[in-house]
């Protein structure tokens, strides 16, 4: 390892050859203001263009001022980070970025969250003595992202999520000078192109370019509406990040909170998407394991690895990028789908109501989900199985518009019968726990053995591709965990070029899982909040009284009254799916 | 001045593909800044903020400035946002577009601010900055501007000194061109 010893700010530093100055002055306590750069460990997500030009320093010996973030350190090297010069130029480049950005703080979905309002501030501009033409592009919207790009800086941060992350591949720089923004190809709109929706290109946005799109709006109109009945189920990444949006510290579980701001804001029954989750599992679990024995018996047709379907961004990210694989993954919908479809019609019915006079809210640390839940075919005469998806962030908002004080909230429980979940359900929220979960039961409905550890410690971590065996009582299964989809296509090139070494496998869309989704509170960058939210679902899962799907007693009396059996007609009208080849989609119009 | 590299960077230029543009006292220096910075914007890629933004916003300073609209106070925020771009810029482009403007700024001060101060072009090229006059002691009143001005902007009785309005007038300088008496100037 070679050393190199510098000068930052008069205090002397040693760091490893090849680290950036921004890196050396943070080491040694010295903040270097950035915009563009955004750097996330184990997340594969590094964004340097050195586009911004915010984290420009002196170097002494150097004709002109360096970008921190991307120079690197040198034997006897002089850097001031804050010398007139400096500050001139720091100063001067963020009015620039500033007369070319719509002064629309008050109204802007980020506000507050902005890490342009963020560093106008810190660097105390009050004037931009820089005026003139601004930027206009084409709005976007989509049924889950918008793209505002007159917002946009061209941190470029989104596509290196995008792109590198998630290798989708829909954003890039378009155009050239004062006019360059980025865009998908012949900037079509998003809903025209492969866009997953999995809203990680909205999780970096330093600014208010590119947001979720808001339905606040609707769920308070159906809220005052005498006519519906509204039920609203939580996904299970909620609870572990939703305290984070009232300046709760990161990891703090909020579900009780959570169940009592729902009340409060007047949902008729509050419910849990990890009931949806258990029935999954039921319906998931029990097609692995059909699939596994007739592949056991010698069952040359059937399909192995078995893929997770339960992330609407994955699922749409192989009908656009691998349509011929579209009988691999499990056709099992989502727990939020699953939710809908029980609301709608054994909830329903259980109410004597029709299912149009019911509104299923879903609360989702997801944007892919606000687009899954308008999809036709989870729709039955036009009305959706869920209303409306909001993300994390919206449920927030709604709180804070009700003028509740969150944390002082008295604990409540969720309503039954689709409140009640098991600690297999809630790992849902992050990477490894849907197989995890599917392993509990799968284990026990193979073996006719109790499973006495359900901690399956060799699924859990936070490795973008991990690989596990499972012993199944003598039978070995091989599983595959995948988070990010490039992480994800890597897995699938396997799998496709009959090389998988899998029996199943594992795959959310996003760093991390949900809990890293598109719709929770921003994490700016910093990995350690996905972590601590990561070890808040494990928590949740400890400290649940029954932590196997199957155990479920509200899951076993659903499929006694109402079901039947996992993978019976009524499961598969209700609960299983099928996906459509969206290649040819991808069309300029 | 000594023609090699080093000796153009000194003086603030550079050897560029090695052309020279000869120019005397009817070229307006800041016309010539904004040419150069009008190239400039057009061959930014985008990438960087103070290429990007930054030559969009000294064009326009240049621009106000030739059409008589700078402020006080204009001058100084020019050189400033000039000395930002070179010092900051990511690629050589950006960090040489300035120069046109900075060099002009320090060999031709006063061109700048006949500009700003006096709403006067002195090498009589920035068309907002200037007005045809008719002169009436060398005005014969053959009433030929008249007749060819495209927006009949001259005015006069036949045989007596002829009138530009200069709020109606376009500056095509037609006038100017047919008077074969030497009558019409531009102040």
């Amino acid at each position: 390892m070679n050393l190199v010893k510098l000068t930052i700010d008069n205090k002397p530093v040693v760091v490893e050859n090849g680290t950036t100055i921004l890196e050396a002055a943070k080491s040694i306590g010295v903040r270097i203001p950035s915009l563009c750069y955004m750097k996330m460990d184990d997340m594969n997500f590094e964004n340097k263009p050195g586009g911004c030009r915010v984290c420009v320093v002196e170097v002494e010996g150097r004709r002109n001022l360096a970008p921190a973030c991307k120079t690197e350190c040198t034997e006897g090297m002089v850097v001031n980070t804050h010398t007139v010069r400096v500050i001139n130029a720091r100063r001067t480049v963020v009015e620039l970025i500033l007369s070319d950005h719509p002064a629309e703080c008050l109204t802007c979905a980020k506000s507050g969250e902005c890490e342009l309002q963020d560093l106008a501030q810190n660097l105390g501009i009050r004037e931009i003595h820089y005026t003139g033409e601004q930027s206009h592009y084409k709005g976007d919207q989509s049924p889950a992202i918008i793209r505002e790009m007159d917002k946009c800086i061209m941190c470029r941060r989104c596509e290196t999520a995008c792109n590198e992350v998630q290798t989708v591949g829909v954003l890039s720089a378009v155009n050239r000078g004062f006019e360059s923004v980025v865009a998908p190809a012949f900037e079509m709109d998003l809903d025209h192109s492969v866009c997953t929706y999995c809203g990680q290109c909205v999780a970096v946005c330093p600014t208010g370019a590119l947001t979720e799109r808001d339905y606040t709006w609707k769920v308070i109109e159906a809220l005052v509406d005498p006519t519906k009945t509204v039920v609203v189920q939580t996904a299970p990444a909620v609870r572990a990040a939703l305290g984070e949006s009232f300046g709760m510290e990161p990891g703090s579980l909020v579900t009780a909170k959570m169940v009592s701001a729902l009340r409060k804001l007047g949902f008729d029954y509050v419910f849990d998407t990890d009931f949806a989750a258990d029935l999954t599992i039921m319906e998931e679990g029990t097609e692995l394991l059909d699939r596994l024995n007739r592949h056991l018996n010698g069952d040359q047709e059937v399909k192995l690895p078995i893929l997770t379907s339960c992330c609407p961004g994955w699922v749409k990210f192989f009908e656009h990028q691998f349509p011929e694989m579209m009988d691999v993954p499990s056709t099992a919908k989502s727990p939020q789908q699953m939710f809908g479809a029980i609301a709608k019609s054994y909830f329903a019915k259980k109410l004597d109501k029709k299912r149009e006079d019911l509104v299923v809210v879903s609360v989702m640390p997801c944007l892919a989900k606000k687009y899954e839940c308008t999809r036709e075919e989870f729709s039955v005469n036009g009305d959706p199985d869920v209303n409306v998806s909001i993300t994390t962030r919206e449920l927030a908002q709604l709180i804070r518009n009700a003028n509740l004080d969150f944390a002082s909230l008295p604990d409540d429980d969720f309503d039954q019968p689709m409140g009640e979940s098991t600690g297999a359900s809630v790992i849902f929220g992050t990477t490894g726990g849907v197989i995890e979960a599917a392993v509990r039961t799968a284990y026990e409905l193979h073996t006719g053995k109790i499973l006495e550890k359900v901690d399956f410690k060799e699924l859990r971590g936070m490795e973008g591709s991990r690989k596990a065996t499972v012993d199944f009582d003598g039978l070995k299964l091989n599983i595959g965990i995948a988070h990010g989809l490039g992480n994800a296509r890597k897995l699938l090139e396997e799998v496709k070029a009959g090389k998988s070494e899998f029996h199943a496998i594992e795959i959310m869309a996003c760093p991390g899982g949900c809990i890293g989704g598109g719709g929770q509170p921003y994490h700016h960058g910093n990995v350690d909040i996905l972590k601590k939210r990561q070890r808040a679902i494990y928590e949740e899962d400890k400290g649940k009284p029954i932590r196997k799907s199957h155990e479920n007693p509200f899951i076993q009396e659903l499929y006694k009254e109402f079901l039947g059996k996992p993978m019976s007609d009524l499961s598969h009208e209700l609960l299983h799916t099928h996906y459509f080849d969206r290649k040819k989609k991808a069309e300029v119009e | 001045m000594a023609i090699d590299y080093d000796g153009l960077l000194a003086s603030g230029s550079m050897m560029g593909s090695g052309g020279m543009i000869v120019m005397d006292e009817d070229d307006c220096m800041v016309s010539v800044a904004k040419f150069y910075l009008d190239f400039t914007v057009e061959e930014s890629c985008g990438k960087c903020t103070p290429c990007r933004i930054g030559n969009k916003r000294l064009y326009e300073m240049l621009d106000k400035i030739t059409l008589g609209k700078a402020e006080e106070g204009d001058l100084t925020r020019l050189r400033n946002l000039a000395n930002v771009i070179k010092d900051t810029a990511l690629c050589g482009l950006g960090q040489t577009s300035p120069n046109p403007v900075l060099s002009t700024l320090d060999n031709f001060p006063e061109e700048y601010e006949a500009h700003v101060k006096e709403s006067k072009c002195p090498a009589g090229q920035c068309r907002a900055l200037m007005q045809y006059v008719i002169s009436p002691k060398l005005c014969t009143g053959c009433t030929l501007c008249a007749r060819v001005c495209p927006v009949d902007a001259i005015s006069g009785d036949k045989k007596l000194p002829h009138f530009i309005d200069t709020s109606v007038c376009i500056k095509c300088g037609a006038c100017m061109e047919k008077c074969k008496f030497g009558a019409i100037s531009i102040q």
